[in-house]
């Protein structure tokens, strides 16, 4: 089984020409989770010419995720605006995983008030919950309300130590 | 679904068709080759031949058909987390959906939406279990769609386990993807199964008559499909998971979890099924009427 490692979910090209492709294209938000970029949440895997076109390759975080179609048409437009004719395409393999997120974009997710995913093991199962930190009080003290959330990304939990609800971004 | 062809293209899949999954590291520069292959809508994706897009529109259908039944639990669910969670379900099998019929339709110059959205009745291959209506009676009835969600979410899990290891590598990218989602749906259904289970006279008893309801229909499941026999008649035998070979280990882990939740196993047959020949119950009119209504009124419209 490979390890899926951070750097192996985004490797931004070394070359010039390739890297301003990268990095035009990373500054394009999950739509969802406006704190984020696609290059935070791993979801961006790779820019490549194609004559005069950039291709550039994300993969999805959940199979049916809505806002793909969003995420494609921001990352077109994000390509225009340094002259760069674009075209987005989707690929699934490897599967994607919460393991990609960056250490960075776990922080904003925090900040956000979205409690981050933890790291897994690649190949594990879903990991257990051991305690969940509040995102706004930073107690241990909460429990889930809902597997399920506003996305399929994210659970409904409650902190009792504070009261607050918050979203967890569920490991994957 | 969108008309724009959504590209699935395998990024280690430059040229080589023989698995090369260790030493990932190079595969940026290995797909630098994939697209090459302007205004071609599939670049990078070898079309599926015949008779495995034949295969994957089954697999396609069964997701699809179920995340339209889950989709009318919306606004109708006992809580509001359940409203969220069965459409959350159910967006995550329209992906698999999605996916397979794309893939499915490559074969034969059709798109998702051509195979979702402009095929007959008969033409859907969809099993009985995923076309039943959310409860007995046509209503709808929560512990009928939990046990489903049950069944079908273990089945699913062991089915895409094993395909994730096909030789087909667009069939084992979406298995691989959707093993990871379907964790979650089990997880979903076990916790409610065990609670509606365990919980009061009246969930046992409802739960009880659901599962009378459902047995018969899993039989289905697991009777020999003629896309998979097709596959091997031809000497493939290394692309398709036949479903036979699923049977003890779903029957094992679905057992298990009504042992856990107080539930026996009823007494009674299962059914032959016909969803993979084209057969299909008359409820089953009703829901691709409502499925297909809009994108019949408006051929062609995007968002």
């Amino acid at each position: 089984m490979t390890v899926l490692l951070e750097r192996e979910a985004r490797p931004r090209p070394v070359d010039p020409a390739r890297a301003a492709l990268w990095d035009a294209a990373a500054t394009v938000l999950d739509p969802e989770l406006p704190v984020l970029t696609i290059a935070d949440l791993g979801m961006l895997r790779g820019v490549e010419f194609d004559g005069d076109v950039a291709v550039v390759r994300i993969t999805p975080t959940y199979s049916g995720c809505p806002a793909i179609e969003a995420i494609r048409a921001d990352i077109v437009a994000a390509l225009a605006e340094i002259d760069q004719p674009a075209r987005v395409e989707v690929v699934l393999s490897p599967a994607w995983t919460t393991d990609w997120m960056s250490a960075d974009g776990r922080r904003k997710l925090q900040q956000y008030g979205i409690a981050p995913p933890r790291r897994r093991d690649a190949g594990g199962v879903v990991a257990l919950g051991l305690g969940v930190r509040c995102p706004q009080c930073g107690s241990l003290h909460t429990r889930e309300l809902s597997r399920y959330g506003s996305t399929s990304c994210k659970a409904l939990w409650q902190c009792q130590s504070c009261g607050e609800p918050f979203d967890r971004f569920k490991e994957l | 679904m969108n008309d724009r062809l959504t590209i699935l293209q395998l990024t280690d899949a430059a040229g080589s068709r023989a698995a090369s999954a260790p030493g990932r590291a190079g595969s940026a520069e290995a797909s630098a080759a994939v697209a090459s292959a302007p205004g071609s809508a599939s670049a990078g994706v070898d079309a599926a031949t015949d008779a495995v897009a034949r295969y994957a529109l089954g697999l396609g259908d069964d997701a699809l058909v179920l995340a339209q039944r889950l989709g009318e639990w919306i606004a109708n669910a006992p809580e509001l987390e359940e409203d969220v969670a069965l459409g959350n379900i159910g967006l995550d099998l329209l992906g698999h959906a999605r996916a397979l019929l794309t893939y499915a339709g490559s074969a034969w110059g059709r798109t998702e939406d051509d195979l979702a959205y402009f095929r007959e009745e008969a033409q859907f291959q969809s099993r009985w279990l995923f076309e039943l209506p959310n409860g007995p009676d046509g209503g709808r009835d929560f512990a009928f769609t939990i046990l489903r969600q049950l069944i079908a979410s273990l089945y699913f899990g062991a089915l895409y386990r094993r395909l994730a290891s096909s030789s087909d590598e667009t069939l084992a990218a979406i298995a691989a993807k959707a093993v990871k989602e379907v964790a979650y749906h089990a997880e979903h259904a076990t916790l409610w199964t065990l609670r509606l289970g365990l919980g009061t006279d009246e969930s046992h008893r409802r739960m009880t008559r659901a599962l009378a309801d459902l047995w018969p229909f899993m039989g289905e499941l697991f009777a020999p499909d003629p896309a998979v026999r097709a596959l091997v008649a031809a000497g493939i035998d290394t692309v398709a998971v036949a479903p036979e070979s699923l049977c003890d280990e779903v029957l094992a882990v679905v057992g298990s979890v009504l042992e856990d939740s107080g539930l026996a196993v009823p007494e009674v047959p299962f059914l032959q099924g016909g969803g993979r020949l084209g057969r299909h119950s008359e409820q089953f009119g009703r829901l691709v009427g409502e499925m297909q209504l809009l994108a019949r009124a408006h051929p062609g419209a995007t968002w």
